[in-house]
């Protein structure tokens, strides 16, 4: 890397003390680049073995890459910490205007550690860091509104990212979200959680400085061609059409989209859900992460009128994508985009995983319905397919916790399950809720055997899609593929450019692009740094606990036939073997 | 020519602009660039597109104490790096935020209406337009 890049600095704030400080790890980065490779490495440094997610003594990690304000599309930040829903590796990503905050601000990473003893949101500007008294922020439970106070109280409009957690991070439920921009999420595994359990209320990070490049000609270049391709490329084409809304009515014609506790895989009321719909009828606004002149981020302008006085309405921005469309729409039976959306907002509010809430939902719905669960648990609520208004107020008990039942759901469905039943259809995989893909035995096995426990580890879904609806697959054939896509992503992950942008960031692009950061890796070099990323993630797994040896397969998704029919325990079984094998021989 | 806001609410507010600005000046990042995108107030309610509008008769040039702001043919103002003292009259002048600061050597960015950041916007919200030239026309 380049000497003189602040990529290298690393802010680490400690919030026991109140303290902080800026140390150069420029090894780290050159060694791993930055992004996913570098928070895994912060996390093993930091993270003691074993630890209780939610004690003092688990960091946060932040981390942006070498790529990030060079080139457009490298907006993502990796954020890395012990997960309290999954008790093992937490890893989580988000767009927004945070990467290029953090890198305009003078760094590569920044490690949270300790917890306060007061309520504090922290405010990072450039070099500068304030530890502000969040007393009056504590209780809030809307994250839209703890947004506007910070944003009100701090300098760097355009130039900031305002991360900040709502009611369910302060409850500690396992699945809480980080959100940034008010529609940007760390979404997955509970970072709000950890906040909350830091009394950590949000930070905002601004900066703005120049960047140093080796080859300013060859640079312009690069980034011309980049540019040229996010903006006309058709790989693009769906996410600043449609948005990935694009996505319900296909993968419900392939029978992929899981509808009703994946009682079935198509929903036959899926057009009142399409991306097609919420852009007719709702879409309000478009925009964009932080150098990325793509804009799939997707609003929709929900006008409605106040009951208690005629005349009167009130307009709610929300945003939508396919993964909440699924989780708190077709997996709950709703059909009705308005219901949807006033159920997403909720959601929001709260500052709750939405995908881990649906799926939470839509379990509780069918206990329900075999009596497993009665009103007694529920506090009178009964819960029904499409019944916007129940899951509504759900959502706000899961938050406030008024029982054992809630609290219980308030940890994930893998642990409501064991303690009520209902195993069978509990719908999590090594404890993570799942996404939206009932697509074939390459979506589960790649949650299952990705190294977050996510459809965007390794895509499994797009195996399922593009190859097993052709042909069959060997579960070796099935494993190889979905590894080699995992360890590629370390790299996508670790120059923290978005996924959607895969199909621009090739190995050879890659490559060039990095010249200008003053890396010379060439695409041999790149996979093999990407395998050793993806080994120390595992590394980190297996020291908490992980086993492949050990992991539930829900009875559901044997039941349901998926796009390419019914699946074989046998052959998902067969494929998660052969992951022990190939990271035993990747090793030596 | 010069610089002009076709239409903020179709701005996404990727900052595109902002990056071309700063390559244009040969440099990365966002320390160089003399224009602006911020939200209007959350992002729900759209940009705000701060770009020098090339005043026919500048305020920051009339309040510079050194000339080195002077008004330029066909709008908007020229900056004499050697004349300017860094005071920052020519900033709290510009009612629309238009005169950026650079933070390292204390003095104003000026848009010079090149008209390079509007290849970058992807979405038409910034033209480059030809304009009768009033301030030759008042006298």
């Amino acid at each position: 890397m380049l000497a003189s890049d602040t990529l290298a600095n690393i802010l680490y704030v400690d919030l026991s003390k109140k303290h902080y400080w800026i140390e150069s790890r420029q090894d780290l980065f050159e060694k791993h680049v930055g992004g996913a490779g570098v928070a895994i490495q912060l996390l093993h440094e930091e993270c003691p073995e074993g630890c209780d997610a939610l004690n003092k003594e688990n960091p946060v990690i932040f981390a942006v890459g070498p790529l990030t304000g060079l080139f457009p599309l490298a907006s993502k930040t990796v954020a890395m910490f012990k997960s309290p829903h999954t008790g093992n590796l937490g890893e989580s990503h988000c767009g927004g205007r945070s990467a290029v905050a953090i890198r305009m601000a003078g760094y590569g990473a920044i490690v949270i550690k300790g917890a306060s003893d007061i309520p504090l949101y922290l405010a990072i500007h450039g070099n500068q860091v304030y530890f502000r008294d969040a007393s009056s922020l504590w209780g809030m439970e809307n994250s839209f509104t703890v947004g506007r106070i910070i944003r009100e109280n701090e300098p760097g409009a355009g130039l900031r990212t305002i991360m900040r957690i709502g009611g369910a991070g302060e409850k500690l439920v396992s699945y809480a979200c980080v959100t940034t921009e008010t529609y940007r999420h760390f979404g997955r595994l509970g970072l709000g959680t950890v906040f909350g359990s830091k009394k950590l209320k949000g930070i905002v990070i601004s900066g703005k400085r120049s960047l140093p490049v080796s080859d300013r000609k060859h640079y312009r270049e690069v980034y011309d061609e980049i540019y040229q391709m996010a903006v006309t490329s058709s790989v693009m084409k769906k996410y600043h059409d449609l948005g990935t809304a694009e996505n319900v009515l296909p993968l419900n014609q392939l029978g992929g989209l899981p509808a009703r506790n994946l009682k079935e895989a198509r929903f036959e009321e899926a057009s009142g859900i399409s991306g097609e719909t919420f852009a007719e009828q709702y879409l309000g606004r478009r925009f964009a992460c932080s150098h990325c002149p793509v804009g799939c981020i997707h609003i929709a302008a929900l006008r409605e009128p106040y009951a208690d006085e005629a005349y009167f309405y009130k307009t709610s921005m929300i945003s939508y994508d396919y993964e909440p469309i699924y989780a708190l729409g077709s997996m709950l039976g709703i059909s009705d985009a308005k219901g949807f959306l006033r159920l997403m907002e909720q959601v929001e509010v709260f500052g709750l995983d939405a995908m881990s809430t649906g799926v939470v939902l839509a379990w509780v719905t069918e206990a329900q319905e075999k009596g497993i669960i009665s009103e007694k648990e529920t506090t009178g609520i009964k819960l029904g397919w499409g019944d916007y208004h129940a899951y509504i107020n759900a959502v706000r008990l899961i938050v406030e916790q008024p029982n054992e039942f809630y609290e219980a759901l308030a940890h994930g469905v893998e642990h409501a399950s064991s303690i009520y039943g209902g195993k069978d259809y509990a719908l999590a995989f090594g404890g993570n809720e799942m996404p939206g893909y009932h697509t074939g035995p390459g979506a589960h096995t790649g949650v299952l055997i990705g190294s977050r426990q996510s459809h965007l580890d390794n895509a499994g879904y797009g195996i399922d899609q593009k190859v097993l609806v052709k042909k069959q697959l060997q579960p070796e054939e099935l494993t190889q593929a979905l590894l080699e896509e995992e360890r590629w992503r370390q790299i996508l992950s670790s120059l923290v450019v978005c996924f959607f942008a895969r199909g621009i960031y090739q190995p050879d692009t890659v490559s060039r692009a990095l010249h200008s950061a003053g890396f010379d890796l060439a695409p041999e070099e790149l996979n093999r740094i990407g395998e050793k990323i993806h080994g120390e993630k595992y590394r980190f797994k297996t020291r908490e606990g992980f086993s492949l040896d050990n992991l539930r397969l829900p009875k559901r998704i044997f039941e349901t036939p998926s796009s390419v029919g019914l699946l074989d325990e046998e052959y998902i079984r067969s494929a998660v073997e052969h992951v022990g094998k190939l990271l035993i021989k990747g090793k030596a | 020519m010069r610089l002009a806001v076709v239409d903020s609410e179709r701005c996404v507010g990727c900052q595109s602009c902002m990056f071309a600005c700063a390559r244009r000046q040969d440099e990365v990042g966002l320390a160089e660039t003399c224009l602006g995108v911020r939200s209007v107030g959350g992002m729900e309610r759209g940009f705000i597109v701060v770009v020098c509008r090339a005043c026919d008769d500048p305020p920051c040039a009339k309040v510079c104490p050194t000339d080195a702001l002077k008004p330029r043919d066909g709008g908007g103002v020229h900056l004499d790096v050697a004349k300017c003292i860094g005071c920052g009259h020519c900033r709290d002048a510009c009612l629309i935020g238009a005169v950026f600061w650079d933070e390292e050597i204390s003095k104003p960015m000026i848009c010079i209406h090149c008209g390079y950041c509007v290849r970058f916007c992807p979405h038409g919200v910034l033209t480059l337009e030809e304009r009768e030239v009033p301030g030759h026309a008042r006298k």
